[in-house]
């Protein structure tokens, strides 16, 4: 019964999108795909609260050897490209936090096993801030912050 | 195959380097429509998953807080010239995209 599901699913997911063949296949309802979004995290205006919904911690400490590659200065607030990267060992989630925002939490990234600690990619800042990143082990979180200008916000409204 | 996923694969040094550049609106729900004066719904991708063969070496959570037309790049240990690379992306209104690319 569940291998001819599973049949359908790898078929189709050759063609097509794997999750909308799922759907389609009657496999998983789009409420039961959507529910592993942490919707709390990404809607807080509070960045420790939506720190605390997303990785379990509020803050990371000093220290992860983390690098924010990112513009001192931002011509298009809308557009900030930032580069993360941990030289740190057993990196499994990098969190990109923009804190002038109002709700700060941007991304997260969990990494595979295969995975190295570098993760590129564009951001909307609504103004002058820091940008948080923080990389978490299996024990610890630490944290790192770059500021970036932003001379047009870009949030938007 | 989707027209609006560029992916692009190189192995270099015993690590593979994935590019990729989504298109996608990305609208975060907070943005008023200058014309009308309404709110322009929010219709973000909300996760990205990335696989190299059969396994998942990535896979991001985004909010609205991600760029329109979101670029990705992401390295892993490991990949031969000739792999399949592989990236979905869900959004929250329930669409999603996928493109494979082979290790260069």
């Amino acid at each position: 019964m569940i291998d001819a599901k599973r049949r359908i699913l790898l078929k189709g997911s050759l063609a097509a999108g794997a999750v909308g063949v799922a759907v389609g296949a009657g496999l998983l309802a789009p409420r039961a795909v959507l529910a592993a979004w942490p919707e709390a995290a990404f809607t807080a205006t509070d960045i420790k609260a939506g720190l605390k919904a997303l990785i379990g911690v509020e803050a990371g400490e000093a220290g992860g050897d983390i690098t924010i590659k990112a513009p001192d200065i931002a011509e298009n607030g809308a557009v900030v490209p930032v580069t993360v990267e941990s030289t740190a060992t057993g990196v499994k989630t990098v969190v990109i936090v923009a804190e002038g925002n109002q709700t700060p939490l941007i991304a997260s990234f969990n990494l595979g096993e295969d995975a190295v600690p570098s993760v590129s990619t564009r951001i909307k800042m609504a103004k002058t801030a820091n940008i948080q990143a923080l990389v978490q082990t299996a024990d610890k979180t630490y944290t790192a912050s770059k500021e970036v200008k932003v001379t047009i916000g870009g949030c938007g409204g | 195959m989707a027209g609006n996923i560029k992916i692009r694969a190189k192995a270099e040094g015993g690590e593979t380097n994935v590019k990729a550049l989504m298109t996608h609106p990305m609208e975060t729900g907070l943005r008023k429509d200058k014309k009308t004066g309404e709110i322009v719904p929010a219709h973000f991708i909300t996760e990205v998953t990335c696989k190299w063969k059969d396994k998942v070496v990535l896979t991001a959570l985004w909010s609205g807080g991600v760029s329109q037309n979101p670029y990705l790049a992401y390295k892993f240990k490991g990949g031969q010239p000739g792999d399949p690379v592989e990236l979905t992306w869900i959004d929250n209104k329930g669409g999603t995209e996928t493109a494979t690319d082979k290790i260069a």
